[in-house]
């Protein structure tokens, strides 16, 4: 019997600070084992727990797709005391990491062939990030894909660099919203419930991912509604603490449902029937 | 397998014959601490007086002040060790050391084990605990007022989980074989029952079975629609003077949820700094943290509460309705039994007498 309890050992590779707070870091880390490491294979959309020995395990959303093989990132917010220990951490040092976990988006099923509508609000974005690099490696099994993605300022939105160069693309509309006007943005301006409004992306054919705040899903959903989207079509990513992560220790139940082995993402129509305890 | 007739010498000695090849242990209520056995409420035993006082028509009626949950479940629970430069390393300590064997256990908490082990199927400490456990069962004669094990699908001489059940017949005891472990600890002792005695034995058996059949309320509660009742009152006033202290699920054999938590070994404390494995040979001879599981509740807020501050269930009314939802419905809907095996410690221990048996009734009763 395998043992999932058991950390894989990886190297923390590079870690890059996303905001200007530096509330936000994003850590690649490199299974140590080669064996271990070429075994990886995920779907965008699951999580992993990531230790730091002595501070304890946190789960946390995998932001790298599974094409950019060889490594594995992580965006972490620091706000418990095992995020705070891993802020602390340099280059080079050893973390545990156990998964990956939960079921992902269908990014090979349900979504193939489907034109892609993807929402994200504030620190929910990492692993639509890594839906979004996995969309773009296989862009010829997709059909339009919409990006909306909104942050409080410039300067806390995540994957700068990268929202630029997909803007450049021409096979993917970005629309990249600040909640206000700030010196030198030339983006969007205002919440994401106004920009999708705004965007108004067709539910023919199509799914659409919305991650983010509560108060941003519960204001997204009527745009939405009004131009004939269905819950069928709606996919949401729960988070609840959790500690085995494998559906055994009860911390991440909603209800029936536990958020870490039968979630994390969920259609609407799945999310209306279970008790709000997310 | 074989159901063998037994007199209080001749169990005596097969008892401790049991001694050779296992640690025994039994319930020791109010006995003190036993250094032996890190499990409240049960002792190792080691001489015939001691057996003498476990023999099955000398315990007391109902069940024991503690389940056996300890046994599979410890209270804490190694996963893993780190050495200082955070490898980890976990091969199973539990697969290595003696097979025990636990003597005096109520078919109540024999099912528990039975249906933890379902959620737990994947889980190798579970696995390797149950492997070197052997179930020794007593059958129950009387109940006490807080037994309601036929109201969840069990019988006072239910022999889910167990090895063997004793139960006491007539001048001696009937020793029924209930897995090939069992028949084998049997041996070649004493003779088949005689024909009265199967007889009276059978129709014991019999007529609990009938009983418990017609008290079982599973199906009705897998038939009514219990998630309609979610949002229903009864759930305000049922937790109304619940403190959440947790004594329900701390007591209850089948409430299995945990924590997890990292411990740093602190070498100069004396405490133990072998790794994980127990083997001595690995690469991690000096590990400096241990990750360890232990028994946590739904009942605390602090279980559900996330690193936000935002918590999902963060009214008792959410944790008491969450605990009753999970054993009469999130469960069954899983797995198919009640994750509840009627042994009634949470109705004798709760401070403000909130009783199982009456929310059952509550959410048959209610439209």
């Amino acid at each position: 019997m395998s043992n999932s309890y058991i950390p894989y050992s990886a190297i923390i590779d590079d870690i890059t600070v996303e905001t200007e707070d530096a509330s936000l870091k994003t850590f690649k880390l490199v299974i140590e084992n080669e064996e271990e490491r070429m075994a990886w294979r995920h779907n965008p959309g699951q999580f992993a727990m990531i230790s730091v020995p002595g501070k304890g395990e946190s789960p946390i959303g995998i932001a790298s797709s599974p094409t950019e093989a060889g490594s594995v990132l992580f965006t972490i917010f620091k706000i418990g005391s095992v995020t705070t220990a891993l802020h602390e951490m340099e280059k080079g040092e050893r973390v545990g990491l156990r998964g990956p976990m939960g079921n992902g988006f269908p990014v090979d099923t349900a979504f193939k062939g489907k034109n892609i509508v993807i929402i994200g609000g504030g620190y929910a974005f990492t692993t639509l990030r890594a839906t979004i690099a996995y969309l773009l490696a296989n862009r010829q099994d997709y059909g339009h894909i919409t990006v909306i993605y909104g942050s409080r300022s410039p300067g806390m939105l995540l994957y700068r660099s990268e929202l630029e160069q997909w803007a450049k693309r021409g096979d993917i509309s970005m629309n990249v919203t600040v909640d206000r006007q700030a010196p030198g943005w030339e983006g969007l301006v205002g919440f994401v419930p106004t920009i999708t409004e705004k965007v108004a992306p067709s539910p023919e054919n199509a799914v659409a991912m919305v991650c983010g705040p509560p108060i941003m899903i519960k204001f997204t959903m009527p745009p939405l509604e009004k131009i004939g989207w269905k819950d069928e079509q709606m996919y949401f990513s729960l988070e609840n603490r959790m500690k085995c992560g494998l559906g055994v220790c009860g911390h991440c139940t909603c209800g029936p449902l536990y958020v870490c082995k039968d979630g994390p993402v969920l259609t609407r129509t799945q999310l209306k029937g279970l008790p709000v305890e997310f | 397998m074989k159901t063998i007739f037994l007199n209080e010498k001749e169990l005596l000695a097969l008892l401790a014959s049991w001694c050779e090849t296992f640690d025994v242990y039994a319930p020791n209520d109010g006995k003190g601490e036993d250094a032996a056995c890190s499990v409240i409420g049960w002792g190792k035993i080691a001489s015939k007086e001691e057996f003498y006082g476990v023999l099955p028509d000398k315990i007391a009626k109902g069940v024991h002040k503690t389940s056996i949950k300890p046994f599979f479940f410890p209270q804490p629970e190694t996963l893993v060790t780190f050495t200082s430069d955070n490898k980890p390393c976990a091969p199973l300590a539990n697969t290595v050391g003696q097979k025990r064997l636990i003597l005096g256990v109520r078919p109540c908490d024999a099912r528990s084990v039975m249906l933890n082990a379902m959620p737990y199927r994947d889980d190798p400490y579970y696995q390797a605990n149950q492997n070197k456990t052997v179930l020794v069962g007593v059958g129950c004669n009387e109940k006490a007022i807080t037994c309601f094990c036929e109201k969840t699908g069990g019988s006072p001489l239910g022999t889910d989980g167990l090895d063997i059940l004793i139960t006491t017949l007539g001048t001696g005891f009937a020793l029924e074989a209930l897995t090939n472990q069992g028949d084998e600890l049997l041996g070649s002792q004493g003779a088949a029952l005689d024909e009265a005695l199967l007889a009276e034995f059978t129709k014991r058996r019999e007529s609990f079975a009938a009983d418990a059949q017609k008290a079982n309320s599973t199906p009705s509660l897998k038939g009514k629609d219990l998630m309609s009742l979610y949002q229903s009152k009864i759930w305000q006033d049922l937790s109304q003077s619940c403190i959440n202290c947790g004594a329900c699920t701390f007591l209850c054999p089948t409430c299995y949820c945990f924590d997890i938590q990292d411990e740093a070994i602190r070498k100069d404390k004396g405490s133990s700094n072998a790794c994980a494995c127990g083997t001595g040979g690995c690469a991690c001879d000096a590990p400096s943290v241990r990750r360890i599981r232990y028994w946590d509740s739904c009942m605390f807020p602090l279980f559900t509460k996330h690193a936000s501050g935002h918590n999902p269930r963060g009214t008792k009314e959410h944790r008491v309705r969450n605990r009753f939802m999970h054993k009469l419905k999130y469960f069954p809907d899983r797995f198919g039994a009640l994750s509840c095996v009627g042994c009634g410690r949470c109705i004798r221990e709760c401070p403000v007498n909130i009783d199982i048996r009456e929310v059952m009734t509550t959410l048959l009763a209610v439209d």
